[in-house]
């Protein structure tokens, strides 16, 4: 397998009433060609400034470190304009809301068209010609007439269906979708996402999945890294994680989510709230929550372990067999 | 168990105009709806966006009137009470929204917040307000020393904590809750979940749950109602309705719920706009399984415990099953059982 993207040791300050917010500490992953790598984490988790970190969307407040390499190429010593010219080209990036990511003052075909002309150099009528058919390859239908309408004229998951076409119009080697369907109904959601299955099928493109929502991770990631409070807590093949995690955060958040369980049945609940970034705890972030922490939990930060191959736990009490045994 | 809420042919129809002001035809929102829901029961209302579902809650609460059909509510025809008769009924109906970030007064501590309904409803005299707060709060698993704070100073899930306190505190009859949990984070969506599953069990609430997540509904729900387009098109007791759904639609929405192995859509295309819905069954140009007849005869819920509206509920292949991918096995149960609070929360009993 082609290694596309490699994450290692990615942190992020901000600077926020005169201290230091650390917002990512450590995050490390990843992405193989035509794989589809989930992150998956609540609210504040990191999950979304990973991806603009990878992207090299944040604000110029924003103090990265660590190694971000597409294919090879270290991106944090390029330029801001050699970033702007590998976004829309080698990289793209869809978003929750398409609404806002399209310009309402352009037709869906020349948004499409205008990725075409910059970065592979097509003329106006070629550039619009192959609109057309990216249009028509997100299926969408009668997309002749589609191409010159405006965003407002679609519905939600049709203006999803356009976004992925200009994203993979200059067919990226990676492509981050932010919560691609988060806005969607439930029966279009199943629609984009089998959508992108199968754009990432047929172009080999590298993909990550942010999300919050672990059904479509189970129906559609390869592997899954699980954030919490600016840090990877787990990661492993999709399969596996859902198998036997080995964080008690993963078999929290698992139970949290109501599924077929039985009427009225309690579901798991994380206790608490997620930490404050500006005063995180000592040890892990997530010992306060935790049914199962011990002392060092509380003063000590686990690292990422490998506790069967290709599967890793940032717990000290993982593999978690031990604790089950012990109680 | 008799019925406290029944709703007979309810239609809603808002106005649609274009850009010079000028009429041009009206979003069908509700149209022909008729349920009720007994003393003590969970009714869950599923549908996707554009279905009707919040028009039809609004509806129920006579927040907005119909164009036609009736609420009984308690017995009274809540669409022909006077202004003042309708006001003092509205102490046995309380709304819960989905934003807590904009239901809650910003200019309100937590304890004005909850004691207003208190004093409008005059519940109890003004020196036991206090302690009826603490002992409201308490019941929602917060703390009492919270009260003098405000909204500000809370996460989402203590806001919607909040408003569930303040919609108790007239001790109404019926709660409706418009999408009570869908802006909360799952590890908080089931705090609050199991908040609500306890409240309705320990007051015996009635309540309507509003919400497009069937994961949830399934969770606290007696009986269902799935909506398509401003009609019910199935309506019975929860596990019959999820688990052997009869109607096309039930069964695509169910089948579209992402962690089950699915690989392709169960249906294609967008919902039909509510300005012009399709005529004869309005599920019928997404339906795999429709026929000439559903394309021009509208069908009727028609009768008994599980009800559906479709021509051929009964010559339907048996839908196919799914594993549960979320599910996971003996080890994660046990792991998840230490994350399961024991009884009650802390503070839950007054």
């Amino acid at each position: 397998m082609t290694t596309v993207l490699e994450v290692s040791g990615l942190t992020l300050d901000f600077r926020q009433d005169g201290r230091n917010l650390r917002v990512l500490d450590g995050v490390s992953f990843r992405v193989e060609a035509g794989r589809t790598l989930a992150i998956v984490g609540e609210s504040g988790c990191g999950k979304s400034v990973t991806s603009l970190a990878v992207m090299g969307l944040l604000p110029g407040t924003a103090r990265v470190g660590g190694a971000i390499r597409l294919g090879g190429r270290e991106l944090t010593a390029l330029s801001a304009e050699e970033r702007r010219m590998l976004r829309g080209g080698e990289m793209a990036m869809i978003f929750q809301e398409p609404m806002t990511s399209l310009n309402p003052a352009f037709t869906a075909g020349e948004q499409v068209a205008e990725a075409l002309r910059l970065h592979q150099g097509l003329d106006q009528g070629a550039a619009f010609a192959e609109a057309v058919r990216m249009l028509d390859r997100v299926r969408i239908p009668d997309a002749a007439r589609r191409a010159r309408q405006y965003p407002h004229q679609l519905s939600g998951g049709m203006r999803q269906r356009v976004m992925i076409a200009m994203a993979l119009a200059c067919r990226p080697r990676l492509l981050i979708a932010d919560e691609p369907t988060t806005a969607l109904d439930v029966t279009v959601q199943a629609q984009i996402l089998s959508l992108l299955d199968e754009m990432k099928r047929e172009t080999g493109t590298a993909v990550i999945l942010v999300t919050h929502d672990l059904g479509v991770v189970a129906d559609h990631a390869d592997e899954v890294a699980v954030m919490y409070a600016g840090r990877i807590a787990e990661q492993a093949a999709a399969a596996t994680l859902f198998a036997s995690p080995e964080h008690p955060y993963t078999a929290g958040l698992l139970g949290a989510a109501p599924g077929e369980g039985a009427r009225g049945e309690r579901l798991a609940s994380i206790e608490g709230t997620v930490p404050d970034l500006r005063n995180p705890p000592p040890g892990c972030r997530f010992a306060p929550r935790c049914p199962f922490a011990v002392v060092r939990c509380h003063n000590e930060a686990p690292p990422l372990a490998e506790v069967a191959p290709g599967h890793v736990s940032a717990c000290w009490r993982a593999p978690l067999d031990g604790v089950l045994a012990a109680a | 168990m008799s019925a406290l809420l029944e709703a007979e042919g309810l239609v809603k129809r808002f106005p649609v105009r274009d850009a010079l002001g000028r009429r041009a035809g009206a979003v069908h929102a509700v149209d022909g709806v008729s349920l009720g829901v007994a003393q003590g029961e969970v009714l869950g209302i599923v549908g996707e966006s554009g279905c009707g579902k919040s028009t039809l809650g609004r509806l129920l609460l006579n927040l907005i009137t119909p164009d036609a059909g009736t609420v009984r509510f308690g017995g009274d025809d809540l669409t022909r009470l006077s202004a003042s008769a309708l006001r003092a009924r509205r102490r046995d109906m309380q709304l819960i929204f989905q934003d807590p970030f904009a239901s809650l007064d910003p200019r309100m501590t937590v304890e004005q917040a909850v004691a207003e309904p208190l004093r409008l409803h005059r519940i109890v005299p003004r020196a036991q307000e206090r302690d009826r707060v603490a002992e409201l709060l308490s019941r929602v698993g917060l703390r009492p020393e919270l009260a003098r704070r405000w909204p500000h100073e809370f996460s989402g899930g203590q806001r919607q904590r909040i408003a569930i306190a303040r919609a108790l505190a007239s001790q109404p009859k019926l709660i409706i809750g418009d999408e009570p949990v869908s802006a909360l984070d799952v590890s908080v969506q089931a705090q609050v979940v199991n908040l609500l599953s306890d409240l309705i069990r320990d007051l015996s609430l009635t309540f309507v749950l509003i919400s497009h997540d069937l994961g949830v509904v399934r969770h606290v729900a007696d009986r269902v109602a799935v909506m398509y387009l401003g009609r019910i098109v199935e309506q019975g007791p929860a596990e019959d309705v999820l688990s052997a759904p009869k109607h096309p639609y039930t069964r695509a929405l169910l089948a579209a719920v992402p962690g089950h192995g699915a690989k392709a859509p169960p249906i294609e295309g967008d919902v039909p706009s509510p300005i012009a819905p399709p005529p004869g069954c309005r599920f019928h140009t997404r339906c795999p399984f429709a026929v000439e007849r559903c394309r021009t005869d509208q069908p009727t819920l028609g009768d008994g415990l599980h009800r559906v509206a479709c021509h051929l509920a009964d010559s339907l292949p048996p839908p196919t099953p799914r594993p549960d991918r979320l599910a996971g096995g003996d080890r994660l149960r046990r792991l998840q059982s230490f994350f399961r609070a024991p009884g009650p929360l802390p503070g839950a009993q007054p």
